[in-house]
Order: C-alpha cells, then structure tokens, then sequence
C-alpha cells in the first residue's frame, strides 16, 4: 500500500508537471514567439481554458503527499522555505498575467501583463528544476528529521549544500529547455500561421539543446549518486525507462519534421512522463536522501500516514480522481482544435 | 511568546484573512448567480439572463482572486507549521485532499464553460455548468471547514506512539458535529456578503439613475434572499454555534464576552474595553442577566469567567477576541435591521424610490466582508493558545527551522503583492461595475479564452 502511494504522489507530480508544463512553455516564449497584441492574445488563448485546472494538479499533489507522507511534506516544505515561497509569489504573478491581460485594452498594461507571464513562467520553469535536482542530491536531514537551505552556498555539492549549486542549476536548465520545448509543441499544435512556424522554429532550436542537457543531467546524477542505479541493476527491466526517455526525444524530432504535431507533443508528455518516472524509480523507497546519514533518510516506511487513512483513502482518492480526469476529458474536447483569431476582445 | 512563533502566527493570519476576502463573495453570488440563471429558464426573461451575465464577471475576478492567494494557504501547513503538519497529516490531510479532488477539479473545470459555453450550450446545459460552479464553491468551504473544525474540536483520531494524530473514521472526521455548525453559520456570512453587494450594486445604479430595470432586479433578489440569510445567522446557526463553543471552549466563550469572573446572571457586555492586566471591563455598557439567558435560557444560570481556567489555557490576546466578536455580532444585528427594513418597503413597493434606504444599502457594502472577517478572527484567536484544541499548543506547531527572519521576509513580500492585488481587483471590478449589465451577444465560444474574460 506504500508503494501504491508512492506511486499515486508520482502520478499527481507527473501529471503537474506534464499539464502546466506547457502553460508554462508557452509563458517561456510568449515573448519570443508572438510580436504583435493579437499573436500574444493567440498564445494566451492556447492556455485560457485550462492552465487553472492544470494548476489544481499542484494543489491536489501537494495536498496527497500531506496526506500520505506527512513527514515528508513537513520537513521538505520547510526546508525549501525560501524558494518554495517565491515559486507562490510566481505563481500568482503567472496567474494574473494570464487572466488580466484581455481585461484592460491599454498596450502599456497588457506588457505588464505579458511580462509578469513571461518572467514568471521562465522561473518556474528553472525552480520547479531546481527543485527535483535537490530530491535527487539530497538534503542535510538533522537527527530530527528537519533541515533549512540556504538559496545558495558556494555552488559546489558537498557538505554545505544550497539550494542552488552547479548540480541543481542543471537541473533547472533541463527543466527551463524541456518545457519550453514541451509549451513549443503545444502551442504550434493549437494555432496556425505565422505563430505556428515559429512555435516550430522555436522547437527546432531547443531540441537539440534537450538532447545534450537530458545527457549531461543524466551524467551528473549518476556521478553525485550512482546508488540511484541500485534499484536499476535489481530490477533490470526498468532500463526500459531510459530506453523510453531516448525514443520519446527522437520521435519528437522526427514527427515535428514529418509535420505531425499532435505525434511531437505527444512524444514531447512521454518525455517528461518518462523522465520522471525514470527518477522516481530510481529513488524509490527514499523520498529525501539525508547528505549527512543514510540512516536519517526519510523514507516510505518511516513518513507514511495510519494504515486506516491510506486504505479509506484508496477508496476515495481514486473515485474523486476518475471523476476529475472525466472533466478533463470533457473541457479539452469542449475546447479542441486550433484557436482563431476572429474573436471579440475584453468586453 | 517568542518572535518566531509571532512572525509565524502573522504569516498565516495575514495572508488567510486576504484570502478569505474573496471565497466569501464567490461562495455568496454563487447561489445567486443560479438563482437568476433560474429565473431566466423559468421566466424566460432576458433581464435575469443579463444579471446573471453581468455578476458572473464579478465572480470570475473575484474567483481569480481567491484562486491565486488560496494556493499559499495549503503550502503554509509544511512551509510555516511543519512540526504541526506532521503530526496531522494522517487526519487533516484527508480534507484538504478532498478538496482539491473534488472540488477544485470542478470548478476550474465548468468555470470555463460558464464564462463561456452559454452559446455552446443549451440552456438547461449553461444552467448545470453554474450549478457545478456553485457546488464546487460550496464542496470547497466545506472542506476547509472540516479542517478548521477539526483544529476546533478535534474527533475521530487516535494517537500515534511519535503523538502522530490518524484519523479513525473517515465519516466521523467529515461529520464533525463542530464542522456542520460552523459551515452552516459561515455559508449563511457568505450568503450575506453575496446579497449585500447585489443588492448595494442595485442601490448604486438606482441613485445613479441608470441600468433602471437591472438594478431593481439586483435589489429584489439580493433583499429577498438577504433578510433570511440575516436572520438565520443569528437564530439558529449563530445561536447553536455561540452555545458550541460555550460547552466546548468554555474559556473561548469567556473571553468573547469579557467574563473575567464567574457570574451567576452574568450580564453581557455590549461595548468596553477589556483590561486583561487587571482583569476587568473598562466603560462597560451591559444588558443584565441576558448572557446567562443566551446561553442557558435561564436569567438565574451561572456562567464560567476566565478566572475558573489556568491563565496559560487564556487565549493569547483576550480583547482582540472581545473586540472582533462585538464587531461580528453588533455588525450581523446591524444587517437584520437593515435586510427587515429593505425587505418591508420591497413588500410596500416603495423600495426603489426610497432614496434613504438605497445611501443605507449602498453604504453597508463594506460591513458583510469585515464581520465575516471578523468572525473568523474571533474563532481562531479564541482557539489559542492551541492548534488543536487541549491537544497542542501553537507554540510547538511552527517550523523551527524556519526563523523570524526568514518568515518575516516572505510575510513582507505577500504584504507587497497582495497590496498590488487588492488595487487591481478594486480597479477591475468598478470597471465592471462602471460598464454595466449590458445588453452583449454572450462571449464568444472558442477554442480559448481565459477564465475570467466574460
């Protein structure tokens, strides 16, 4: 039943980060890749509809590891305070950004507007990365239990770690490139003309830097935690998930150059599905990894809920899920095709 | 108290008491909104179409408000009150999950479709969509209200060896007696704000002699509705609520009332200022006996002061609870009046003429939102010293990791930004307000617009 929940975490995170990824890739280029009012009110179109239910994925996420893993949430939430903080503050800016633009018909608030998405979506992008790369390398855990980051230390993984150093930036630059890429095939699958060759254009360009910061990441795990490949050399069927990750990037090229858009964004999920889970899996059964004594990690076996909450909340959490996943069924068919461009503005 | 604890214990309060300021005007034009959306299937009057059109707007700015200041509340259990989130997850956790499972999904999902579906949909399909809306407001409140209640009055848990706290029942947590009280009497405050700012919205357009025939609609629906949320506020969910904390937090009661010693026909204190050093009432005014009778039904019952607790079981600051409680019940008694008054000359069909009535409507727009703000002040700050009540204390709830410091940075930043928030929503609903329910073809459906953009 652990497992199951581990597993139900990994699914909300995964399903976050896959859905308001591309909100998010959007927001990285919406400067970029639309020029004039009407292109940057296309690109916002792309996303209006959804990006509030996809952030709920957040919500319900966090809300499940509370749940779940209490001990967890407690002593990782309060250790990220600082940057975990900020990424609210971003999120609210990303939020307004999207909502207020029509609202007002000045070109001096909507830059406003469209530059408080834009900044706000890049740095998500890089925390949210950052943020996954401090999972991976591990946390000063004390005796009991609790730790507090610094923003930064002196760059280097060692004894003395901050939230950010080389490792962790990389991480965020992974996220930050892979998610443009991911709101590149999004965008380009739900709009036409000229926004569309660049959304194309776009994507062109960041592949390639994909590929190489997907290896130089996948390098650098290996060497600050080459245990990560302990639960990979048990189970050796698992090496099907690297084998994913690389079929999913190349599949990305290769449709995004036959045309199909709808195949490039698609690969594009599997990517970021597979990364992740290939993470997830490779950390599995510790949930923060304590740089100080392994005996201190924090695990599914020592962070968990009573037994009587997690099997009610099988229960439950799994019925409210279905439900929600038919509503977003229904709104992303409601919503399907590509935007227009002939629509009314504000009111 | 010590300054991390403090900075902590304003972190949360600032931001939920913001927070809090849109919840209630969503969850109250909600059953509003359908109620017009119903009126229009049944009366097949535009004019209820428009209205409900012209306060979708308002709910979609105002929903956009408590959407983006609601994510920091549930990141505040780990970030601020760690030691206290782990020790609880295995209880409210459940709630708070339920929340974002059952309800957040959808609303965010038909919110959309409300805003924007109305050409899409037939009409009885637009209809449901504000009915999903409404309901996913309301699942929304009743969640958190399972949480606090919880906190209030903790139920269905067992202790855990590390003092963990697992919940036993999965029914019994959700039908908390405590919860249903307290979500009946706060549904029915937002139910109040709702209807007092149609209706001042009403009184406005009727003074500025414009959007004649949508103003009086406001006013008959919001005055309608508003004088039996009024009056069932304070009889029964504001009664059995007070009676609640009276049996359960004796001590709570104690200090709302500014009860220092224990009084057989305790009189109640309609204003003063509570000196806690010295433990009395300065320049009281009182109603003798009728405390005793409030709370017992009899004039002759005893009531318990402060003075029969330990003085750290007090809450922590005695005349704020005074204070926001005397505002909350002057201020909901003040609404009867006025609900009874509109409600009369509506009934005589004189109210839209009553120039007189219409300044009063108009000037009680503010009230609805700082008694509900009020109220709630009230509830948590009687709580203390406890996080859960008579099982753990606030003071051993924050994340002592985090330092004043470093809290004290953030709760500036949120300070910062929820201020730039505030002018934006103000500046976003007058123009609303300013522009009118007119006559428009509905939005247009199409594969995107953003939620709010009606």
């Amino acid at each position: 039943m652990l497992l199951a929940w581990y597993l139900l975490v990994a699914i909300m995170i995964t399903g976050y980060v896959v859905l308001d990824g591309f909100d998010l890739g959007a927001g990285i280029l919406h400067l970029f890749i639309a020029r004039t009012d009407e292109e940057r009110q296309m690109v916002i179109r792309t996303i209006g509809p959804v990006w509030d239910g996809n952030e709920v994925w957040l919500l319900a996420g966090g809300g499940t590891l509370y749940f779940a893993f209490p001990l967890l949430y407690a002593s990782g939430f309060s250790g990220f305070y600082l940057p975990l903080m900020i990424v609210l503050w971003l999120l609210i800016l990303r939020g307004i950004g999207v909502e207020l633009r029509m609202h007002l018909d000045s070109p001096v608030w909507r830059g406003l507007f469209d530059g408080s998405f834009a900044f706000a979506s890049l740095l998500l992008a890089l925390f949210f990365g950052a943020a996954l790369g401090n999972v991976l390398r591990g946390v000063p855990l004390g005796k009991d239990e609790y730790f507090f980051l610094p923003l930064w230390t002196n760059w280097r993984v060692g004894p003395e770690p901050g939230i950010l150093d080389w490792y962790t930036v990389l991480s965020g630059a992974v996220a930050l490139c892979a998610l443009g890429l991911h709101g590149a095939y999004y965008v380009a699958l739900k709009t036409s003309g000229d926004i569309n060759a660049r959304a194309k254009q776009a994507a062109r360009r960041l592949w390639p830097t994909v590929v190489a910061l997907t290896g130089a990441s996948l390098a650098a795990t290996l060497y600050i935690r080459p245990d990560l490949l302990d639960n990979y050399k048990r189970l050796p069927v698992l090496y099907v998930i690297p084998a994913v990750v690389a079929a999913a990037l190349f599949n990305m090229w290769r449709a995004d150059a036959k045309g199909h858009e709808r195949a490039a964004f698609l690969s594009s999920c599997a990517y970021l599905i597979f990364m992740l889970v290939g993470a997830a899996a490779g950390v599995y059964p510790n949930l923060l990894t304590s740089t100080t004594d392994p005996a201190l990690n924090i695990t599914v076996y020592n962070a968990h809920s009573g037994s009587y909450a997690l099997s009610t909340g099988l229960i439950w959490w799994t019925l409210g899920m279905a439900i929600a996943v038919g509503y977003f069924v229904f709104v992303y068919r409601m919503f399907r095709g590509k935007v227009t461009t002939t629509s009314r503005h504000g009111y | 108290m010590d300054d991390a604890l403090m900075m902590h214990r304003l972190h949360f309060a600032f931001t939920i008491t913001f927070h809090y300021l849109f919840p209630q005007l969503t969850m109250g034009l909600a059953p509003l909104i359908v109620l017009l959306k119903t009126m229009y299937l049944r009366t097949n009057n535009h004019l209820y179409n428009r209205a409900a059109r012209f306060w979708a707007k308002v709910f979609g700015i105002s929903f956009l408000m408590g959407v983006v200041t609601g994510i920091p509340m549930e990141f505040q259990f780990g970030t601020n009150w760690a030691r206290f989130a782990r020790l609880t997850g295995g209880v409210i956790g459940q709630p708070l999950v339920m929340e974002g499972v059952f309800s957040f999904f959808l609303e965010s999902a038909f919110l959309g479709l409300f805003l924007f579906g109305e050409k899409r949909l037939s009409k009885i399909g637009h209809w449901w969509a504000g009915f999903a809306v409404f309901m996913g407001s309301w699942l929304s409140g009743f969640f958190i209200v399972v949480t606090d209640a919880w906190m209030q009055h903790p139920v269905a848990f067992q202790r855990g060896a590390d003092g963990s706290f697992q919940v036993t029942s999965f029914w019994g947590l959700l039908l908390n007696p405590w919860a249903l009280i307290q979500y009946s009497h706060n549904m029915c405050g937002a139910l109040i704000t709702g209807t007092f700012v149609m209706a001042a919205v009403g009184a406005y357009y009727l003074l500025e002699d414009k959007f004649i025939e949508e103003g009086r609609a406001f006013l008959r629906v919001a005055v309608t509705v508003g004088v039996i949320a009024c009056i069932v506020q304070i009889f029964p969910t504001g009664d059995l609520h007070g009676k609640m904390v009276g049996v359960y937090q004796p001590v709570a009661l104690a200090a709302m009332e500014g009860l220092f010693k224990t009084q057989t026909g305790a009189p109640m204190v309609i204003l003063g200022q509570p000196d806690a050093e010295s433990e009395r009432i300065d320049n009281p005014m009182m109603a003798n006996k009728v405390l005793s009778y409030l709370l017992y039904g009899k004039t002759t019952a005893t009531v318990k002061g402060l003075n029969e607790f330990p003085k750290e079981d007090w809450p922590t600051n005695i005349p704020l609870v005074f204070y926001t409680y005397h505002v909350m019940a002057g201020l909901g008694t003040i609404f009867v009046a006025v609900m009874a008054v509109s409600a009369f000359l509506l009934w005589r069909g004189v109210l839209y003429k009553s120039r007189w009535m219409l300044w009063i409507i108009l000037c009680c727009l503010p009230f609805p939102h700082i008694a509900n703000t009020a109220g709630w002040i009230t509830a948590e700050t009687g709580r203390q010293p406890w996080i859960v009540y008579g099982l753990m204390r606030t003071a051993v709830g924050y994340s002592k990791d985090v330092h004043a410091g470093n809290s004290l940075f953030t709760l500036i930043g949120f300070m910062g930004l929820y201020t730039i928030l505030a002018i934006l929503f103000l500046f976003l609903v007058y123009r609303v307000i300013a522009h009118g329910p007119l006559e428009e073809t509905g939005a247009e459906v199409d594969s995107g617009t953003p939620i709010t953009i009606a």
